[in-house]
């Protein structure tokens, strides 16, 4: 276990690094997790690894007492009962509307056909876009590789989180809207949050304090 | 065909159903013991009756019976004892105490490992207003866990006036106040700091509603607050001097707390276990929800989750007295 006591969800892919800077800053050894990439938990060290959109379910659960993630995550999976503690500030990515180069097909198809078909991981945060701007669209959900879909013609638009936006001008999108901005947060199960406070607290303040 | 229930339901099967039934007898035992009266109400309720009490969480079920009435199953037993109290206890004196188990229902999202119908054990103080009921409610539910044979048990202890007593004080404007409650609501405090920097506030109002809703810990956190707050730290002081000392050595005073449910109207207080990452039960004062059915009366009350209880049962006997279950 760590200095802290509490187990920590720790989510894999692009944040992973950042996340294991900042614990390693505050005094928990990463060596292991850094070093072995087949092992998901690292009781040594109170640290167990899974995908970012998994961590709200764990800790949640109380299966991890805190625990590092996206605001996407968050923003998409709101219903999960976990208090969101501290913006961590790295892991900086935005939300975005793009659509193929060139002329504008997904308005294109809006004004033709009254609604756009856009393809996304993200259904909630698409769909509250939308009926925010008082648009139809028909939202397509898939797991991954969402750049795709323009590029074949299952949907005009995409909805999907970029940190450089290269991946979308590899494929041929251009950004047309910028829906929200995203950091990695750290949250907290709400039981941990009361009875552990003190810990809990100690891992706040030393990550404010990097 | 495949022999199906629906999601969110099960079978109990006798040795989980004895294990249970100890529980619920346990708990009702103690109820009956402090005075509580057991009632039973109907499952099915007019759903005006059960939307007359603007609580927060609505009927989920609804059904039209043969005579084109629409009825509903309650969410929770609060509200038809509220009811039983305004219509059959119309000119009684109080004070009023009733308690229960019993099935209620609620909405669930699919996927989430979540009960659409489970079983409630409470009880519901009428007349008792402020410190004193809210003191001898805890007391019971102390009381009724220890019975259970739960040990490791905290009672959070909150007040839902606190925050917007802080923000009356330092005059934030009306939209303000509104962006302020929801991030307290859905549990975002950063997003709370994120809103606190977009408003015109003094330095001293920017740290003040920043840190309180942080606030969580034994009754020291109520040392240094400033006076707007007195009325809500003067009752929770109360309720803390009220208890038994073994039981107020359980409390947690918790000034983040946001209102649970719509018709909470001052102190809140939910049952923490270490060996759960849910709170397995909690309840607080809803002064306002009797005058909604006609009668003005001060009320508090608490309910506990039994299947929740149980697993917190289990997981203390299986010696996980941190959360995770990880070993320590």
């Amino acid at each position: 276990m760590n200095r802290y006591g509490l187990t920590i969800a720790v989510p894999r892919g692009a944040l992973m690094d950042g996340t294991l800077e900042r614990l390693e800053a505050i005094g928990i050894d990463t060596a292991e997790v850094r070093s072995n990439d087949r092992k998901l938990l690292f009781e040594d060290v109170g640290i167990v690894t899974m995908r970012p959109s998994d961590v709200p379910t764990y800790v949640e659960s109380g299966a991890a007492d805190i625990g590092i993630t996206g605001k996407d995550v968050l923003m998409e999976q709101r219903e999960h009962l976990v208090y969101e503690l501290l913006d961590l500030d790295f892991g900086g990515c935005r939300m975005v509307l793009a659509t193929k180069a060139g002329p504008d097909l997904a308005a294109e198809a809006l004004q033709r056909l009254g609604v756009m078909r856009v393809a996304t991981k993200y259904p909630r945060i698409a769909g509250e876009h939308f009926e925010r701007t008082g648009r139809q669209a028909e939202i397509v959900e898939v797991k991954g590789s969402v750049e795709l879909a323009p590029i074949t013609g299952l949907a005009e638009a995409i909805v999907d989180l970029t940190a450089t936006g290269t991946t979308l001008a590899e494929n041929g999108l251009v950004i047309r809207e910028e829906i929200a901005t995203t950091t990695a947060r750290l949250i907290a199960n709400r039981v941990a949050l009361r009875v552990r406070a003190e810990a809990v607290d100690r891992v706040v303040e030393a990550l404010r304090g990097i | 065909m495949a022999l199906r229930i629906p999601s969110g339901t099960r079978d109990v099967l006798p040795e989980e159903m004895a294990a249970l039934r100890r529980i619920e007898q346990a708990l009702l035992a103690t109820f009956l013991e402090h005075g509580f009266g057991e009632v039973s109400t109907p499952t099915v309720e007019y759903e005006d009756t059960l939307r007359a009490a603007e609580i927060g969480l609505g009927p989920a079920y609804r059904v039209v019976d043969d005579h084109g009435e629409l009825l509903a199953l309650r969410a929770d037993m609060t509200v038809p004892i509220a009811r039983v109290v305004a219509t059959r206890y119309a000119d009684s004196e109080p004070p009023l105490r009733f308690c229960y188990a019993a099935r209620a229902h609620r909405a669930v999202r699919p996927h989430r490992g979540q009960a659409r119908e489970f079983l409630q054990a409470g009880v519901e103080l009428f007349g008792v207003p402020g410190a004193a009921g809210t003191a001898e409610v805890l007391t019971v539910l102390s009381r009724a866990l220890e019975a259970a044979g739960l040990r490791e048990f905290h009672l959070g202890l909150g007040d839902a006036r606190i925050y917007p007593s802080l923000l009356s004080a330092f005059d934030v404007p009306e939209d303000g106040r509104a962006k302020l409650l929801a991030e307290l609501t859905t549990r975002d405090l950063a997003g709370l700091d994120r809103e606190l920097l977009a408003l015109d506030l003094t330095p001293e109002a920017r740290e003040l509603l920043s840190r309180v809703p942080r606030m969580r810990g034994s009754a020291q956190v109520l040392e240094g607050l400033p006076v707007h707050v007195a009325d809500a730290v003067a009752d929770l002081r109360e309720i803390l001097s009220l208890l038994p000392v073994d039981v107020a050595g359980r409390v947690i005073v918790d000034l983040g707390r946001a209102p649970r449910l719509g018709y909470y109207s001052g102190h809140v207080f939910e049952v923490y276990d270490p060996a759960l990452g849910e709170p397995l039960g909690g309840g607080g004062r809803y002064d306002q929800l009797l005058g909604r059915f006609g009668r003005e009366m001060p009320a508090v009350g608490f309910a506990l989750g039994v299947d929740l209880l149980h697993e917190a049962l289990a997981g203390e006997a299986r010696g996980e007295t941190r959360l995770g279950g990880q070993g320590s």
